[in-house]
């Protein structure tokens, strides 16, 4: 069996699949298998598999599945949602635009276990505006599985129904947190909903919904294929499956990478050609804008979830961006937080003021133009608005990251920007 | 400028009332009306804000509400081809600066501006999802990922040789 389930299919020039190809290839064959079970036991063996969220947040794909209600044991009338999240656009994520544009029936495959598991008869993919081909490859590979029975109703005699959809976004980032993305679908602006309730009580238009990245719902198909066992068994830890990891930044070869999950950073460096620039690692952030960075002395553990976590890092996306000696950590703290400003939705007064204030510090600093009591600003907010801190969603606690472990980690070199710019451009560091 | 009418044009009038009844009513489907709008015309013009709104029977400022939020809704004319360039860390540590300053000083605008003759608008924006491409830019109608990019290729693309 493959050791690369999620992309083994895939074609060199991302060209996606017909239906008839991916049937060829033993596309729906999950299908087929997951609706002669009952939808407890799809839902236990992906709780078997260890399958964690691929979103961010790394929450049990299937502990998020059971809070699902029951037909007719959810008050009200209408049905239960499935969304997929296609909105990627943390920055040093491109794994999703490969999975939607190479790789749609798989998807659709993962969406119909998914919404069968958690009583969903109506499945949504929203994708960013961007995705072009994406969009387009997905919505192709809906009508040529309607056509075939495979979605709509009654999907191979089982009497379970589904009707999925596609709707693109139409750019910001916050459509990408979760009860954002709800409202996004409602019609709304994206701002993040207070929780509780949670969506599986109270999510599109008020019904029971699950929101799950597209990479996790992509995944779903090879543990019915294969079972929860070899699912795990793909891991070097305790969770479970293949990771797709993508590295960017100071690589030879940036690209996506799937591999066991918790493979180093080392090996997924060298995979990709090696440290560019001056060839010698600075430091690295493991899961994307949001993760908090790391230095050589980590390059050698096991990236997951569990473990980022335990480093004072973040998994995140599992997109890594990598700084050699010629980069200032700083200069990429600086992109990111003036990106998290521009995207912050603007409803919680810490992140819609604070996060500009980082920016324009961490800008003078890098001009030259900071002063001294701006380091202790820069502390101060990355301690009262860290993880956990004190706005409806984790915008601003997940840009925090990356400043506050910066501030620890390189805390020298932030001294050194206050003496005239920064000092790795100038050529002094 | 496109030519604005007093109605909105049949394809687009049932392309919206497609879109209602596939998302599930008025509501849901505003944000795809203006999407459909700026697929046909580049940009979504106070006119046809008024109109979809009637159409969707919303107020306008309900449309609007959502037009100003979604940042990849345009309230003003482009340029033929909009270039969506990245501003993201990924770009900026493989030489996004230097593609950056070519594209501004080739075109003779700054991010959020459209050239005099009108073929061009030039918009950050981060991050594409091409930080395997980095410098990585998006181009035109169907967003068409482009990169690596560098000054050469700036000159490259904008004169048609890619």
């Amino acid at each position: 069996m493959t050791e690369t389930p999620l992309t083994g299919r895939a074609r060199a020039d991302r060209a996606p699949h017909t239906l008839s190809e991916w049937q060829a290839a033993g596309g729906y064959e999950a299908v087929a298998r997951a609706l002669k079970l009952p939808p407890s036991e799809v839902l236990d063996r992906v709780d078997q598999a260890n399958l964690n969220g691929r979103g961010g947040a790394g929450f049990p794909a299937a502990k998020k599945w059971k809070f699902m209600p029951e037909p007719g044991k959810s008050p009200g009338d209408g049905p239960s949602y499935l969304v997929v999240n296609g909105d990627e656009m943390e920055p040093g994520a491109f794994k999703d635009r490969f999975l939607l544009e190479a790789l749609p029936h798989q998807l659709v495959e993962g969406a119909i276990i998914t919404a069968y598991a958690t009583h969903a008869s109506v499945a949504y993919v929203l994708i960013r505006d961007e995705y072009r081909t994406a969009i387009a490859n997905v919505k192709r590979a809906i009508l040529e599985a309607e056509a075939a029975g495979l979605l709509g109703r009654d999907i191979l005699g089982s009497g379970f129904s589904l009707t999925m959809k596609v709707k693109p976004s139409a750019g910001r980032y916050i459509v990408g947190e979760e009860t954002a993305l709800i409202e996004s679908l409602e019609g709304k602006r994206a701002v993040p909903r207070k929780r509780p309730p949670f969506p599986a009580q109270s999510g599109l238009f008020g019904r029971p919904t699950t929101v799950n990245n597209v990479e996790t719902i992509s995944l779903v198909p090879h543990i019915l294929e294969h079972g929860p066992q070899w699912f795990r068994a793909l891991s070097r830890t305790e969770e479970g499956g293949t990771k797709l990891y993508a590295v960017s930044g100071r690589v030879h070869k940036p690209g996506l990478i799937e591999a066991p999950m918790g493979t180093t950073a080392r090996e997924l460096i060298e995979r990709s050609g090696g440290v560019s620039g001056n060839g010698v690692l600075r430091c690295f952030q493991p899961g994307g804008g949001a993760s908090g960075f790391l230095e050589a002395a980590e390059l050698d553990i096991p990236l997951d979830f569990g473990n980022c976590a335990k480093a004072g890092s973040m998994f995140g996306t599992g997109t890594m961006i990598v700084l050699d000696q010629t980069a200032c950590p700083i200069g990429v703290l600086a992109r990111h937080q003036r990106f998290y400003a521009r995207e912050s939705c603007g409803w919680c007064t810490p992140c819609r003021d604070g996060l500009p204030w980082v920016a324009r510090i961490l800008d003078a600093l890098e001009e030259g133009t900071a002063r001294p009591g701006d380091l202790e600003i820069l502390r101060m907010t990355a301690r009262e608005a860290g993880p956990r801190g004190r706005t409806f969603c984790d915008l601003m606690g997940g840009a925090m990251s990356p400043l506050a472990t910066a501030l620890a980690r390189f805390g020298d070199l932030f001294e050194a920007h206050l003496d005239g710019g920064c000092p790795i451009r100038r050529g002094i560091l | 400028m496109t030519p604005q009418t007093s109605h909105l044009p049949e394809p687009l009038r049932d392309a919206i009332l497609g879109a209602m009844d596939s998302f599930g009513g008025a509501r849901p489907a505003m944000l795809e009306s203006l999407r459909l709008i700026q697929h046909e015309e580049g940009w979504v013009s106070d006119d046809r804000l008024a109109q979809a709104a009637a159409l969707l029977g919303v107020s306008a400022a309900e449309l609007e509400n959502l037009a100003t939020f979604y940042s990849m809704i345009f309230r003003r004319p482009v340029g033929d081809t909009v270039i969506l360039l990245c501003d993201g860390a990924s770009c900026w540590l493989n030489g996004g600066d230097a593609v950056r300053d070519r594209l501004m000083e080739r075109l003779g605008i700054g991010f959020g501006q459209t050239t005099a003759d009108g073929k061009y608008t030039l918009i950050n924006c981060a991050c594409l999802g091409g930080c395997d491409k980095a410098p990585a830019a998006a181009l035109g109608r169907d967003r068409r990922l482009v990169g690596p990019l560098d000054a050469a290729g700036v000159d490259a693309l904008l004169e048609g040789r890619e």
